[in-house]
């Protein structure tokens, strides 16, 4: 079977793009969600600066009810939320909202396990010289942490190009999307695959520009 | 050098740090066994102006507890410790980051920023006291030229060696010329050369600028080369505490003897004695050697009866630049004369005869 490109075409860059805009969004939006989020689970864990047993407890528990939800599953159970904010379940735009959620907690995460990693040693040092709190958290342990950091967000961004191809089932459009609606359902391989190598040529985009920052990060 | 002021740089009284147990997960704390631990069991203590205290103990004694009251870095369960007047206890947040930024730290794995260059690493004190960019440069010029390592400002942590590394340290911790330094094992990590550098500047800026030293170690020969004073911690409690020379000369408590008997050589042990007796069959006599009585004196009343007497182990060392130590001789001579020289060493205590020549007429044997 002879894919029409000529009609196909147009439709695979709108997809991209959609792609695009959902990821750069989510990755924005979760990005920073998710570092306050991280930071207050590293801070507010007992024995550390600002030990709050309870909000700690809190927040760990949000993140693990959330996080192990499949998340074409979580799509459609935060439906309900979505419309509420959103006016629709609908659409690219509502696509973003199950996205950022979910991003948010596992950048969380992966933002907690990272901090959790500096040397207690070197929190001791700012705060013996006088820094406070938030000072230390903001101006040493993130700073500290950064190369992991760095690396750990491009593997939530390719994760994140992995949930924007879900949301095609809610009709956030995006490769996946193209890839089902086009490729599979037409029985048309080659589609599939166009979609699958431009997915490829995103990810390694994104790793090839990750690693180069934390190398340059932890050269020092 | 030591400043006329009124009042201890540092005051413990009935100080007690108590740990609590680990709380169990989920909060089930009551169904957990009492794990707290007392790290600091009534401590009380003054830390003199401008003197270098060492502070001594096994691992889990309590010190590195001690040394983090000082600067607030903890607080004590009960008691009360005062710095330069002011009781930390009931101050608020503000006030402690305050309190500080008077206070030097450095540590046994120099903690520096891995993020920061050596000019930032430095630089941090001052910034988060908020002085001007200006002032934070020249500041940071001055103390890294005095430990040596201007030409390294812009360099990174990862890319200095260990004792520069701790310079660094060092130099940060002097940044906001504070009053008192805190050293908690800054030369534990360190190769002997490096550790004998870092001790030196530790010297100097005691003497350049007057400052409280307050030294955290396990290791005796730290306290012997820099402090004026000693405080043997065991169990969380004060087990010792005097000058370096008379913790030295004359240790009370066991704990204390034992921390002497790691950085001098004293009487010879029994494996020891056995090898030396073999090699010197002779009469072999301990004597303690200190400021008042030297290898001269053992001469000299050796010579005045004809008895030869050769060191055969021991060391002296210098303590608070006074001599201390322990010279085991082996005495060979007339019977009689050897017996005299014995009584006349051994007369006021000072020494003691751990073999004798049962040989009855051994003459001046020469013994290799």
């Amino acid at each position: 079977m002879d894919t029409n490109w000529e009609l196909l075409r147009p439709v695979l860059v709108t997809s991209i793009q959609e792609t695009l805009v959902m990821v750069t969004v989510t990755v924005l939006v979760a990005g920073i969600v998710g570092l306050v989020l991280g930071a207050a689970l590293y801070a507010t864990r007992p024995g550390n600066l600002l030990e709050q047993p309870v909000v700690f407890a809190v927040l760990n528990l949000v993140v693990n009810i959330v996080r192990p939800v499949p998340f074409i599953i979580f799509i459609t159970a935060v439906g309900p939320v979505t419309l509420a904010l959103l006016g629709t379940t609908i659409g690219t735009g509502a696509a973003v909202f199950p996205m950022a959620l979910m991003a948010a907690v596992v950048i969380g995460r992966v933002v907690e396990q990272n901090l959790v990693g500096v040397d207690p040693g070197v929190v001791e040092a700012a705060r013996a010289a006088g820094a406070g709190r938030l000072r230390t958290l903001f101006g040493i342990v993130i700073p500290e942490a950064l190369g992991p950091l760095i690396l750990g967000y491009t593997f939530m961004f390719i994760a994140i190009v992995d949930m924007s191809a879900m949301v095609g089932v809610v009709g956030g459009g995006g490769l996946g999307n193209f890839a089902i609606m086009y490729g599979y359902q037409q029985f048309d391989w080659t589609v599939t695959l166009v979609t699958v190598v431009v997915i490829i040529v995103f990810v390694q985009l994104a790793q090839l520009v990750g690693n180069t920052l934390a190398a340059r990060v932890l050269r020092r | 050098m030591t400043r006329d002021r009124p009042h201890p740089h540092v005051r413990f009284r009935d100080v007690v740090k108590e740990y609590p147990g680990r709380r169990r997960l989920l909060g089930l704390r009551a169904a957990a066994p009492d794990t707290s631990r007392r790290a600091l069991d009534g401590i009380t203590l003054d830390i003199p102006q401008g003197s270098i205290l060492g502070i001594i103990g096994h691992s889990g004694a309590g010190k590195s507890t001690l040394v983090r009251l000082i600067n607030a870095l903890d607080t004590p369960t009960s008691g009360s410790v005062i710095v330069d007047g002011t009781d930390l206890t009931g101050l608020g947040e503000a006030q402690l980051q305050r309190v500080r930024r008077g206070i030097g730290m450095i540590f046994q794995h120099f903690n520096l920023f891995a993020s920061r260059t050596v000019a930032g690493n430095v630089g941090y004190p001052l910034r988060v006291a908020g002085r001007p960019r200006a002032e934070v440069q020249a500041r940071v010029a001055e103390v890294l030229e005095f430990v040596g390592l201007a030409d390294r400002a812009r360099a990174y942590p990862s890319q200095l060696s260990g004792g520069q590394k701790q310079r660094v340290g060092i130099a940060r911790a002097l940044a906001s010329s504070p009053t008192l330094l805190l050293a908690d094992e800054a030369t534990s990590a360190l190769d002997p050369e490096t550790t004998a550098d870092i001790l030196g500047l530790l010297t100097r800026i005691n003497e350049e600028f007057g400052t409280t030293i307050v030294v955290i170690t396990h290791e005796m020969a730290v306290v012997r080369e820099i402090c004026d004073s000693v405080v043997v911690l065991d169990g969380g409690r004060v087990a010792e505490h005097g000058s370096a020379y008379d913790v030295f000369s004359a240790p009370a408590t066991a704990a204390g003897q034992a921390f002497v008997a790691t950085a001098v050589k004293g009487e010879p042990g029994p494996a020891a004695l056995r090898r030396l007796q073999e090699r010197h069959p002779g009469t072999l006599v301990a004597v303690r050697i200190d400021e008042d009585f030297g290898s001269p004196e053992v001469a000299r009343i050796l010579d005045a009866r004809g008895v030869t007497g050769t060191v055969v182990h021991g060391d002296v060392a210098e303590v608070q630049n006074r001599p201390l130590g322990t010279l085991t001789y082996a005495l060979s001579g007339p019977q009689q004369a050897v017996a005299e020289a014995v009584a006349a060493l051994t007369a006021d205590g000072r020494a003691r005869v751990l073999a004798v020549d049962e040989a009855a007429d051994r003459v001046a044997e020469v013994t290799v």
